[in-house]
């Protein structure tokens, strides 16, 4: 049913998935604390920043990523000054792709959790002399649990469903940029529907799970 | 062919007197997409009609008229796709015919790049070489002759990146994202000079003819402005105005 590539495709999105949730916690827990505690002007827009890939189509990321991270662009030049290749087609340039694009799935989740924290609780800790990184690590942390845990998920998961952004800079290069859903539009594209079918169920039959354990992990919230 | 493409003009024509300006769908491949949009203001200015074009790869827009697209003409980058539409009752047999010859070229947005094409291809001293999916792109499908015939698939294979039209292709190396990249002369050239760059004409012994062929769509049959377009763009002065862009032109059967 499914072919050697649609597999290499498969653990290509995985890859990319998982990378992209890990990188994404390591930015989006301090940003989302900061973003919890601040009363600062900078707050609101901030916020706005955080959440445009949730509105902006995916052409608008995959064309400024395609003329800023080229040969061309600042970025693009700064780098090859630097001796490293630019991030169009290649497995980087995926990875910083998806971390913009997904990056408020994982930010506000975890913001929502840090907000909704008893404020008291952490005063105690500082009050009993815990240092600050210490109260954070063994009070808010986990508090914040399932914040964490849909941040985590709604992160993956999203990377998983992306496209457009990857149709403009991926270059469809098999074990490098052809992700599960471009090898799917592939198949379309090629009228393979056979195998295009496969691949759809798998994709709906993963979002639905995910969306359902989601459900679960939140129920009686 | 030709003579009965006219003999339905002029049944048609007897419908166009009376109607007033008309719009018809056009999918065209995307590496005829500007040449078109400068046939579409001359065909207005002579018979009001407007033409409402959707491009892509010829591929896809295939697929598209496959499930009921309401395109009236298409407007291919090969004779093999508008023979499956007829063979698929979806097009009209009598009407196709070839528009244009397309040409192939590797291209380079930066100046002098390509005074050796082959040396520098043979060289492999590139991070990235564009072409288009070769399954659904003409285009595509010469270049990877164009790269089998210089024995250098197996080399650069590491080097290809797919455009997934030859718009796209053309994209890729506007933007220096991929240093080469096999588009249309077309997309490079505007009245005969080259717009941006260096290019390498390819051989045409490098690859089998692109002949791009139009046909009428089972849609467009009822729309005699389809037909007439489809006449105009078989005339004398659309013709010339195609080969300004770097077309080839059929030889008169």
């Amino acid at each position: 049913m499914l072919t050697l590539e649609d597999w290499t495709a498969i653990a290509l999105t995985l890859k990319l998935a998982s990378l992209t949730t890990f990188i994404l916690l390591l930015i989006a827990t301090p940003l989302a604390w900061h973003l919890a505690q601040t009363q600062g002007w900078w707050k609101a827009p901030l916020n706005a920043l955080v959440a445009l890939p949730l509105v902006l189509p995916p052409t608008v990321l995959g064309f400024y990523l395609l003329v800023v991270l080229g040969p061309k662009g600042w970025v693009g030049q700064s780098m090859q000054a630097l001796g490293l290749e630019t991030l169009p087609f290649s497995f980087t340039g995926l990875l910083v792709a998806s971390v913009l694009y997904s990056l408020p799935f994982v930010v506000q989740p975890i913001q929502a959790a840090f907000s909704s924290l008893d404020r008291r609780l952490l005063e105690a800790a500082l009050t009993l002399r815990a240092h600050p990184l210490d109260a954070f690590f063994t009070v808010a942390l986990p508090l914040s649990k399932q914040g964490f845990l849909t941040a985590i998920v709604l992160g993956f998961a999203h990377t998983v469903g992306e496209f457009g952004v990857v149709l403009m800079i991926g270059g469809n290069i098999s074990g490098e940029t052809r992700v599960v859903s471009v090898q799917l539009y592939n198949h379309v594209e090629a009228m393979n529907y056979q195998a295009a079918h496969s691949l759809a169920a798998l994709l709906v039959l993963f979002a639905f799970s995910v969306l359902l354990g989601l459900y679960y992990l939140n129920r009686g919230k | 062919m030709k003579k009965r493409l006219l003999s339905l003009v002029l049944l048609n024509s007897v419908y166009s007197s009376v109607l007033s300006a008309d719009e018809v769908y056009v999918a065209v491949a995307s590496n005829f997409f500007a040449p078109l949009a400068v046939l579409a203001q001359a065909f207005k200015a002579e018979t009001g009609h407007e033409l409402k074009v959707s491009t892509g790869s010829t591929g896809k827009l295939y697929a598209q008229i496959e499930h009921g697209a309401p395109f009236q003409v298409f407007l291919s980058a090969d004779s093999k796709t508008p023979q499956q539409l007829v063979a698929a009752k979806l097009a009209v047999a009598e009407s196709q015919f070839t528009y244009a010859l397309g040409k192939l070229v590797l291209w380079s947005s930066e100046p002098n790049k390509l005074a050796e094409p082959v040396e520098v291809l043979k060289k492999n001293e590139f991070q990235h070489l564009a072409l288009a999916n070769p399954t659904t792109a003409p285009y595509g499908k010469a270049a990877l002759e164009v790269l089998d015939s210089l024995g250098l698939s197996q080399s650069l294979a590491s080097k290809q990146v797919q455009g997934e039209n030859i718009s796209q292709t053309y994209d890729f190396v506007a933007t220096g994202n991929a240093e080469l990249g096999f588009v249309a002369l077309s997309q490079v050239q505007k009245e005969g000079e080259l717009t941006q760059g260096s290019v390498w004409l390819i051989p045409e012994d490098l690859y089998t003819p692109i002949q791009q062929d139009a046909v009428l769509l089972v849609r467009g049959q009822a729309q005699p402005a389809a037909l007439s377009f489809l006449k105009f763009l078989a005339s004398k002065p659309a013709q010339t105005m195609i080969s300004a862009y770097g077309y080839g032109l059929p030889k008169a059967d």
